[in-house]
């Protein structure tokens, strides 16, 4: 008996480790997947990144950042589309953030669940997949012809505020949705009302999220250039915008005009321009960061 | 204590962004006196052109670069008067022309008929004005050394989409067994339009052709394949003219022409295509700024388009030209 049994157990146990092994080349094979996956965006960005800094690193200058655009490689600079793609970002974040945050905590906390409310859903999901181009002509048409807002950094910043709010809605949806639901039982409990623990309680514990997906979104707005060449920005602009009615130019868009010129000198400054919206880009996101590392609850 | 944290943050970043924008206008040399008016009169002038002292220019993005040249110049003598320049392309612009938005259209086409009576309509009076020409540049590796000029017959038969041609010898038998690497603008540019109506007699482009909007890249796919062809702005070849070589053509059985600001300047290079800007007549009649502007640029077109690579029409391009101005200015 003794000695049937630890035959058995000596087959089950030869069994289990061949299982077992191959098990394991799954995991590892798994695992290389995944890494193959990494490393190939890394290296992407990298050969990016890199290809972009050594043709550009050369032409940075002060001048780029304090000069107009010229015909002239070497005095030309981005001072207007510097600001105007300030300009456009002071319109579109506080728009976006206020429109973005107030649609998603109506939606998770307010409205009835039913068909309605599904389809809305899935719409405000849909519009986040929608070419850029799209948001330009309806910025053209409404804020541009009908609102008479002409190519204005108001029009521009408008556009670009619709165009990323579908992204901040399911960002803060998201955010919201992740709040425990003890958390607002028990401000309930206290007697407080739906106002009270959304504004104390939902909103502060989601705002690293929300946060984090508004800036995100604002970085991908800050790189378009369709919809704003479409409302009709400048490209030649030897001003900065005095006030929101002024017409514009923007960083991608004098990049775009960079790039396509035949001389060479300036495709380098389009280079050097890159660097600096990387280097704002890179700025916005560590912002993110921080905030949703500064300011992050665990229940 | 919490809504006070809560309400920070949206707070100091959107007053962060604020600093950051008032610091970006505060670097514009004499920014300040502008947006200090700026903020009051900003809603009554909502328009974005008129004789708030801008002038409104929009186009061809083959014209931009003489236009932002000439605003660059004028800028520098007229430091009150701002003329930036847009490029929403050459149809793109006529129908902000057309809409009365703009003062001056640019375009590297004659304007359409289509176009002309939707001006009508709108009871818009326009000038044309010749203000460069740009030679549309036929060029192949410079590791060919077989092709020595083309006619328009053998650029139809290479480009039209009713030719069957493949290699370069079916063009000329003397030619080698090489297949046709073909590249060429695409349909939203003037180049394409230009060569379509003229060399192709209005045929289709083959779709065997590379195409694309960015002359760059045909550059490099020209510059990158020895059994390449393709065709572009003339300032596209000039700036890489040691990884291209520009093919002499001819339009009939005459002696072929190569490319350069004099051939081109003189007409004898049979692409030669002029670059045109159209005015408001009722802009230079009733602003002084937008007059001063199209003299202004009539004037100095010519030298300033072969800084940037195209080249000058003929003077006698420029006495017609002023005299339309004079007659547009009511004097």
């Amino acid at each position: 008996m003794k000695f049937a049994d630890t035959t058995v157990s000596n087959e089950r146990y030869e069994e289990n480790t061949q299982r077992l092994s191959k098990r394991h080349i799954w995991n590892k094979a798994f695992k290389g997947i995944c890494f193959g996956a990494m490393a190939f965006s890394i290296l992407m960005l990298i050969v990016l990144l890199i290809r972009i800094l050594t043709q550009g690193i050369g032409f940075l200058s002060w001048d780029l950042i304090v000069n107009f655009a010229s015909r002239n490689a070497e005095d030309a600079g981005m001072l207007a589309a510097l600001a105007g793609t300030i300009w456009l970002m002071v319109v579109a974040a506080p728009l976006s953030f206020v429109l973005g945050v107030g649609t998603a905590v109506y939606m998770e906390e307010y409205a009835p669940v039913n068909r309605f409310t599904k389809l809305l859903q899935t719409n405000i999901s849909n519009l986040a997949g929608v070419p850029s181009v799209v948001f330009g002509l309806l910025g053209l048409t409404i804020f541009n012809r009908l609102l008479g807002l002409g190519a204005s950094v108001l029009a521009g910043g408008l556009t670009l505020s619709l165009l990323v709010l579908p992204i901040i809605v399911v960002a803060s949806r998201e955010a919201i949705n992740a709040v425990p639901t003890d958390v607002k039982q028990a401000s309930y409990a206290m007697g407080a009302t739906k106002w009270q623990t959304i504004f104390r309680i939902v909103i502060p514990t989601s705002l690293p999220g929300i946060l984090t997906g508004t800036i995100l979104a604002l970085s991908r707005a800050i790189g378009e250039t369709a919809p704003i060449l479409v409302i009709g920005a400048l490209t030649y602009v030897a001003s900065t915008p005095s006030d929101l009615f002024s017409n514009f130019t923007a960083m991608p868009v004098q990049i775009y005009d960079w790039t396509g010129r035949p001389q060479e000198e300036f495709q380098n400054i389009a280079a050097a321009g890159i660097i600096i919206i990387l280097l704002m880009l890179f700025f916005m996101n560590s912002i993110a960061v921080f905030i949703r590392t500064k300011f992050q609850k665990r229940f | 204590m919490k809504l006070k944290t809560v309400w920070m943050v949206p707070t100091l970043a959107s007053m962060a962004v604020f600093a950051s924008a008032c610091g970006g206008g505060g670097e514009e040399p004499g920014g300040s006196e502008e947006s200090s008016g700026g903020e009051g009169s900003g809603e009554e002038s909502s328009g974005q052109e008129g004789g708030s002292g801008d002038i409104a220019i929009d186009g061809s993005s083959t014209v931009f670069p003489i236009m932002e040249a000439v605003s660059e110049e004028f800028q520098k003598e007229n430091e009150d008067i701002e003329a930036p320049v847009g490029v929403s392309g050459s149809g793109g612009g006529f129908e902000r022309f057309i809409e009365g938005e703009t003062d001056l259209n640019n375009a590297s086409r004659e304007i359409s008929e289509e176009e002309q009576e939707a001006l009508e309509e709108e009871e818009i009076e326009y000038t044309e004005l010749t203000m460069a020409y740009d030679g549309i540049t036929v060029a192949v590796n410079p590791e060919n050394d077989f092709v020595d000029q083309l006619t328009y017959d053998q650029l139809e038969q290479i480009y039209s989409d009713d030719s069957d041609a493949e290699t370069w010898s079916d063009i000329n038998e003397e030619w080698p067994d090489e297949e046709l690497d073909l590249y060429a603008p695409g349909t939203d540019s003037g180049t394409h339009d230009y060569f379509v109506e003229n060399v192709l007699g209005g045929a289709d482009l083959t779709r065997n052709a590379s195409t694309s909007e960015d002359d760059n890249t045909l550059v490099n796919g020209v510059a990158g394949s020895e059994s390449a062809l393709g065709f572009f702005g003339y300032s596209y070849y000039s700036e890489n003219e040691d990884d291209l070589k520009a093919v002499p053509v001819t339009d009939d059985d005459e002696e072929a022409v190569e490319p350069s600001p004099e051939t081109i300047n003189d007409e004898s290079y049979p692409l030669a295509r002029p670059l045109f800007t159209y005015f408001k007549n009722s802009s230079v009649e009733d602003d002084e700024d937008v007059e001063e502007y199209v003299r202004f640029a009539n004037e100095n077109a010519g030298e300033l388009a072969e800084e940037v690579g195209y080249a000058a029409a003929p003077d006698s391009v420029y006495e017609e030209n002023e005299e339309k101005i004079d007659e547009a200015a009511g004097e």
